[in-house]
Parts: C-alpha cells; sequence; structure tokens
C-alpha cells in the first residue's frame, strides 16, 4: 500500500501525468453523464433511427460554432411547432363553424449562406372537409412572398424547395436562395423574416397544427452526418464504449498474462514448456486477419471482438518478460519461507507471487489501453465495427465511406479523432510516467 | 516496432570441450530446434485453417450464396426461363453439384483441412477460390507476387528509414542525455500509441484536402503517366503521405527505446573504464556500447524485415494502397481459405526460419552465447 502511495506521490511531479490523469477523471465522468442520460436502449434507438427520427436535422452540417471562426456566416438550423407555443397561434372563429387559424413565426436571418431547405409538417384534425390553408413570406424589406395555398389531408408535408410552381412565380433556379435574397441579386438579404400561416377551417372541432423546419448549414454542438444524425451522440456514445473496450482489453490480457507466467513460473515441467509453446505458436497466428475473419464470418459484436483480442494477445512476447522475473522471485527467501509453513500452491502464485509484480504490471497495464482503444476504432473504420453501437471508429468509417475528405466535410472526421487521440494520449502518457516510476532501469535515465 | 531491452542470455563457456562434442551439441540442437519450429508452423497453420472456415460455418455461407446465384442466373436467363420446369431444376441441381465440387465442397470439411495444411506446408499455393490477380490469374501465387512490390516498396522505404534513422538518432541522444533534444523526444514518445492509419487520416486531411498538394490515395496516377520517369515521380508523391504516417507514428517510441537501451548499456563499469583509459568516445561507442547491444539490434532488423511480409493492413486500406494487406482484406471478405492460408504460411516459414537462423547469429556476434547451451 505504501509503495502505491509513494507513487501517486511520484506521479504528481510528472505534469504531463496530471494532464492525463485529469483527461481520464473527465472522460470517465462524460462516460457515467451519458450512460445515464441517454440510456442503452435508446442510445441504439436513435443510432439505428432513420428520416422518422431524426428529420429535423439537415444532412451534412457542420457544428454550429464554427461560425465563431469562419468569416462568412452559416445559417443555423431551428424546428419550432405550434402545439407547444414555440409559434404564435391565433384562432378566430366564424360563422357557420369556420374558424380563421393564423399562424406565425418570426425569425432573424443574418447569415451570409443559405439554409439547405425549409419544410412544413401540418397535422389537421377534421370529419368531412379538409381544411385550406395558405402560406406567405415577409421579408425584411417589407415584400410578402405568396409561397402557395391548398387544400390539406390530415397530415401533409411541405418542402419549399420542391415547389416547381413557387420556383417558376419566383423565376430562378432554386427556390431557397431566391426567398432569402433580394430579386436579381444572388447575395442573402439579412433582417428578420416572419412566416404567416392563414388556415381556415370548415368544421367546428377542426384545427391545424405546423412544425416549421429549417435545416440550416450549421447545426448544435456537433453537427450531424449523412443520415441527418445528431453526432453528439455517438460522440457521447464512443466515450463509455472506448474507455470499456480499451480498459477490458488490457486488464483482461495483462492480468490473464501475469498469472498464466506465474503458473508456469512456479510449476516449471511439463506446464511451463506448454506455456511457451502455445506462444511459439500464438507468434505464428496472423493477429489481424484472424480478427477480421472473426469479424466478417461469425459476429461484429463488440464483446466477441474482445474476446478474441483478450485470447490473441496472452500469449505474446510479454509473458516471456514476465516468466523470467518470476523465475528470480520464486529463488526468493519468503517463497523459501511460504514454502516450509507448507502454503499451497495456488496459495504461493497468488499471494506471493503475483503481488510482487503489481508495480510492474500496472504502467503495462495502462501504457496497452491506446492500442486496444484505437484497434477497436481500426476494425470499426474497415467495417468491422459493431453494427449496433455509436462509437467514434463508426463515425470515421460513415464519414470515410461518404468521402467526407474529398468533400471538405471535415469536422466529421475531425471530432471522432481529436476525442479517439486525447483519450490514447491521455492513457499513454499516463502510462509512460508510470513506467518511469516504477521501473527501476529507467529511474535514472 | 518494440524494442526488446534485456541483456543477451549469460552463457558461461566452459573452456575445455572438444571438436567432437562441439558439433554432436550443435547437431543435436538443429534436430530438436527445427522439429519444434515445425510442429509449431503445422499447429498454427492448422488452426489458422479451422479459423477461416470457422469449423465449417463458412462453408454454410459458401453453399448458400452458390444457391442464390445460380438460381438467379437460371432466372434471368431468357434461354433457360422458357424451359420445362422439372428439366430447369434438374439442370440447376448440376450446376450447382459442379460449382460445390469446383470449390472443393463436396469433399468432408477435415479432409479439405488436411489437404489445405499439407498443401500449405509444402508451399503448394494452388489456386483461388474467388480473387484474380490484375492480370487475370487466379494462382494465389501470382496474387501474391503482383502485390508483393507495392508492400515492399510502402513497407521497406518506410521501415528500414525507420529502423536507420531512429538508431541513428539515438545513438547521438545517448551520447549527450538530458539535453533539449533528449527531452523533446520523451516527451512525443506517447505519440506513438497512435496508429499510422489514423496520422494518415490527419495528413490525408492536411496535404491533400486542404493544401492539395499531395493525392488523397492510390499508388499511381490515373491514367498512369506513360515513361518510366513520370511514373517514378507519380509513385513518389503517392509514396508520401502513406511511408511518412508510418514512419512518424512509431518513431518517437522507437528513438525513445534505442536511446534508453544505448544508455543502460553506457553505465556498464567497462565503459566507464574506457573512458577512464580516455578513448575517444566514436571508438567506446563502436566497441563498447553497439557491439554488446548488437543481438538485440540484429533481433529487430530481421523482425522488421519480416513483418515488410504482412503489409500494413489499415493503412494501406485509408491509402487505398494495393498492397498485400488490403489483398489479405479482401480475400477473407471473398472466404478464399487459399489466399488467407497462403499469406500466413509464408509469413510463418520466414518466422521460423529467422528466429532458427537468429540463435546462429547471437552466437556468431556475442562470444558469450553458445549454441545449445
Amino acid at each position: 500500500m505504501n509503495t502505491l502511495r509513494n507513487a501517486f506521490k511520484k506521479l504528481l511531479q510528472y505534469p504531463s501525468a496530471i494532464v492525463g490523469l485529469f483527461v481520464i477523471f473527465m472522460l470517465v465522468a462524460v462516460a457515467v453523464y451519458t450512460m445515464v442520460t441517454i440510456p442503452y436502449s435508446e442510445a441504439i434507438r436513435l443510432w439505428r433511427g432513420g428520416e422518422e427520427v431524426w428529420y429535423q436535422n439537415p444532412k451534412f452540417a457542420p457544428p454550429a460554432w464554427i461560425n465563431l471562426f469562419s468569416s462568412s456566416k452559416y445559417s443555423e438550423s431551428f424546428a419550432v411547432n405550434t402545439s407547444d407555443r414555440q409559434m404564435v397561434k391565433k384562432v378566430t372563429s366564424g360563422n357557420g363553424g369556420t374558424s380563421t387559424i393564423e399562424m406565425s413565426y418570426a425569425f432573424d436571418f443574418s447569415y451570409d449562406v443559405y439554409p439547405q431547405e425549409m419544410i412544413l409538417y401540418l397535422t389537421t384534425t377534421f370529419l368531412e372537409k379538409q381544411p385550406f390553408v395558405s402560406i406567405e413570406l415577409l421579408t425584411p424589406d417589407g415584400r410578402k412572398i405568396r409561397v402557395g395555398n391548398f387544400a390539406i389531408g390530415r397530415e401533409f408535408t411541405y418542402r419549399f424547395s420542391q415547389d416547381e410552381k413557387l420556383r417558376t412565380k419566383l423565376r430562378a433556379e432554386d427556390v431557397i436562395p431566391a426567398l432569402f435574397s433580394m430579386p436579381g441579386t444572388d447575395v442573402p438579404l439579412k433582417g428578420e423574416y416572419e412566416l404567416l400561416i392563414t388556415g381556415i377551417t370548415f368544421e367546428p372541432d377542426s384545427d391545424i397544427n405546423v412544425d416549421f423546419i429549417l435545416h440550416g448549414q450549421v447545426f448544435g454542438l456537433a453537427g450531424t452526418d449523412h443520415a441527418r444524425r445528431d453526432l453528439t451522440l455517438p460522440l457521447l456514445w464512443g466515450v463509455p464504449v472506448a474507455l470499456a473496450f480499451g480498459l477490458l482489453a488490457s486488464m483482461g490480457t495483462s492480468i490473464l498474462t501475469m498469472i498464466i507466467a506465474a503458473v508456469g513460473a512456479w510449476y516449471a515441467g511439463w506446464v511451463d514448456e506448454l506455456i511457451q509453446r502455445i506462444t511459439e505458436v500464438n507468434l505464428v497466428l496472423p493477429f489481424f486477419a484472424i480478427l477480421i475473419m472473426i469479424g466478417t464470418f461469425y459476429s461484429r459484436s463488440i464483446w466477441v471482438i474482445l474476446g478474441a483480442t483478450i485470447l490473441l494477445s496472452i500469449f505474446t512476447g510479454a509473458i516471456k518478460g514476465y516468466r523470467a522475473i518470476f523465475l528470480q522471485v520464486k529463488e526468493s527467501m519468503y517463497i523459501e519461507a511460504a514454502r516450509a509453513y507448507g502454503a499451497s500452491n495456488p496459495r504461493i502464485i497468488f499471494l506471493y507471487l503475483i503481488p510482487r509484480m503489481i508495480p510492474l504490471l500496472i504502467p503495462s497495464l495502462v501504457q496497452s489501453i491506446p492500442a486496444f482503444v484505437f484497434l477497436e476504432a481500426s476494425l470499426a473504420v474497415i467495417g468491422l465495427g459493431d453494427p449496433v453501437l455509436p462509437t467514434w471508429g463508426k463515425i470515421i468509417q460513415d464519414a470515410n465511406s461518404n468521402g467526407a475528405l474529398y468533400k471538405g466535410y471535415y469536422y466529421w472526421i475531425l471530432e471522432p479523432a481529436v476525442l479517439l487521440m486525447i483519450t490514447g494520449l491521455a492513457f499513454a502518457v499516463l502510462g509512460f510516467a508510470l513506467d518511469r516510476i516504477f521501473n527501476p532501469k529507467l529511474r535514472d535515465i | 516496432m518494440a524494442v526488446a531491452t534485456q541483456t543477451p542470455e549469460e552463457g558461461v563457456g566452459v573452456k575445455k570441450i572438444s571438436r567432437n562434442s562441439t558439433l554432436l551439441r550443435i547437431f543435436r540442437y538443429v534436430v530438436v530446434r527445427l522439429f519444434t519450429l515445425f510442429i509449431t508452423i503445422v499447429i498454427g497453420i492448422y488452426l489458422t485453417i479451422v479459423i477461416a472456415n470457422m469449423g465449417g460455418y463458412v462453408d454454410q455461407i459458401m453453399r448458400s450464396e452458390i444457391n442464390d446465384r445460380i438460381t438467379q442466373s437460371f432466372a434471368a436467363n431468357p434461354a433457360t426461363q422458357q424451359m420445362d420446369p422439372a428439366v430447369r431444376k434438374k439442370l440447376i441441381q448440376e450446376k450447382i453439384a459442379l460449382e460445390e465440387k469446383r470449390l472443393g465442397l463436396n469433399t468432408p470439411i477435415a479432409i479439405r483441412n488436411a489437404r489445405y495444411l499439407s498443401n500449405a506446408l509444402l508451399l503448394n499455393l494452388g489456386r483461388a477460390i474467388n480473387m484474380t490477380s490484375d492480370s487475370g490469374s487466379k494462382q494465389v501465387r501470382l496474387i501474391i507476387l503482383e502485390r508483393l512490390p507495392a508492400t515492399l516498396l510502402l513497407m521497406g522505404t518506410s521501415q528500414l528509414f525507420l529502423f536507420f534513422s531512429s538508431i541513428f538518432i539515438a545513438l547521438s541522444l545517448s551520447r549527450n542525455y538530458g539535453n533539449i533534444w533528449d527531452k523533446v523526444v520523451i516527451a512525443l514518445s506517447p505519440t506513438s500509441a497512435v496508429p499510422p492509419w489514423f496520422y494518415g487520416i490527419f495528413l490525408i486531411l492536411i496535404f491533400s484536402a486542404a493544401l492539395k498538394i499531395l493525392p488523397f490515395g492510390g499508388m499511381v496516377d490515373s491514367p498512369p503517366p506513360p515513361n518510366t520517369f513520370d511514373y517514378s515521380i507519380s509513385v513518389l508523391k503517392h509514396l508520401i503521405l502513406p511511408g511518412f504516417s508510418l514512419v512518424i507514428s512509431s518513431f518517437f517510441i522507437s528513438v525513445y527505446n534505442y536511446r534508453t537501451f544505448f544508455l543502460i548499456y553506457s553505465s556498464e563499469d567497462y565503459v566507464d573504464m574506457a573512458k577512464a583509459k580516455g578513448l575517444p568516445s566514436r571508438d567506446i561507442e563502436r566497441t563498447y556500447i553497439l557491439r554488446p547491444t548488437l543481438p538485440t539490434i540484429i533481433t529487430n532488423f530481421s523482425l522488421i524485415i519480416i513483418t515488410l511480409w504482412t503489409g500494413a493492413l489499415f493503412t494501406e486500406t485509408v491509402f487505398l494502397w494495393p498492397g498485400l494487406g488490403r489483398t489479405l482484406f479482401r480475400a477473407i471478405g471473398l472466404y478464399d481459405i487459399p489466399i488467407i492460408v497462403g499469406s500466413t504460411i509464408i509469413y510463418a516459414y520466414l518466422l521460423a526460419m529467422t528466429v532458427f537462423l537468429l540463435d546462429f547469429v547471437y552466437a556468431l556476434v556475442d562470444p558469450r552465447v553458445k549454441i545449445g547451451q
């Protein structure tokens, strides 16, 4: 215990180790927060969800904060609706059961890049007579653009950019830029716009509700991908997955390696011989090829891959290193004493041999974590990531297969890459400091 | 590449051994060693074969795939659409049986595995199941040989550069350790936790996407330049980014490890003794530091040479480099067991040969080591 406390004190002399520890602590906090706020099943439902879950988001939208660094401002996305009072809704009843429903939403548009799309989702209640709706857009310079009038069914989706009639009326190539600029120019007109939706219902209990969605060029904290998914979800969920995979794989590997090395060194004879031969066979086995085969033929579940990784990583060169040290420890006096009082073999192995090695185990365990974190990402990048889990590697793979680098969606790759890098480096830096503390050979150099 | 930092085995040689018994000892050692290595390879390859068909599970995938493909082709072919259903069914069955026979699916899996094993051990690589080389051959040997130059070019340049530059820099760092460069290397060595393909993505982003001065991937421009000079220039341009990412991802840890390794050796008493005698530092380095570290350096070098063979799967994938790693990956995707086994057996033989020869090399360069003791 004392050695550990001393080691911790020494660790605090390394500024890099403090930074590493701090980052790891933050990552753990984020992991816990994520698992509490977005439960596993919810995360998977959202991640696997299609248009019906993510219809409110634009595609390929970088995060909104890039506007802070960019000279031309990208329009931000928003989604409002009448049912929770984000839009003004005024109902005036007329005679004969008819009523007029006026809905309006004023929004500020002071960006340099036009939005991707504007969509209205109208839902109505009526028995027989369909309500009638007319849509208008008030521009900052006082023009009133009549967008369209139509009778609507129970559910109706209106996409501004798809309206051919509106396009002809505006005499423009594309609807959205024409709506947001002065006629005849192609610079966005900044100022306050107001969308007016006037509905007329012909039955007493008939009602109209509207979802107004503007797909901007930027979205939220992390942006969106090709399937309109908010990237904060996989970025957040990537934290627990990466930590769990890295920690479990490295702990499983290091601890099992140590136990097997101790058993081999203690029993010697054929047990030792067998372990050595298995290690040699394992050297011949192609590690990545086997993982890929398991991923391709059998299962891409992260737990199967984790198990295979641990199995293949136990019998490596590390076992020889541990064995050599165990052979030395085996000859020491206190082991002799334990034997003399009649301690059983397992007792000697687990209570006397292995605890002696913990100082050596800790640095190598921490140092091997980044390799496993990146292994999961590597497998995901070649398309063998877990099919259901949202992870960092999956984001990179999606981005890569959608040509993010060619098309300039840098945020899509950079966000998961930076997180992976931070995680990997935090453990590497900490492990490095631990190695220098615990490894007596490195003490002075 | 990890660098082993243990001291060579200190074999205490007994001086008075007659020449005869030395030969006998070496002979016995060679026989036992070759035998164990051979058994190791047999087990390793057999395991690979078993994993490559998942104990027969892949057979089912292939069977249903054949079934689907042939039924589909019959359904799509106007000539067979008009046929009597019974005749057509019989034809389909025959075609499926033929295809299964071609792929060897009609022989029991144990026999097939044994055949794969014996063919592999005899380096009789045989024919691929689904893949073909660019020149149209199905010979596994040709498919592998076609991709070998690409991998050797990428891995060879990057790994050899890495090896020699890190030893050279490590030596100069260990000469005056504690200076600013030494500290920089120590501080940067944790960056090697990041794999090469990951640096690759960043490099592509900077040099290809943003600056547009280097190609995104591939090995040569498309269409390839007609004359040899332009062709090599184009290949070199494509080589820069993948090569650099392979080097940068292990550079600092490699320098750090060699530096530490040299420092451990230069704190030996005999080095202090040599310094006290006033020997020039270049002589000290050559005779007292490099000489005893030679076995480890040779081991690392030979391991580098054999890992060239495996290629860099992920880096090749990110850079679309047509090397062996990507071929192996594609072979797995196409259930092409002969290619998987072929690539593994060559690696296994190279590894076994290297391990075997290294023992003799140790004995040659280090007089303290005696073979078979």
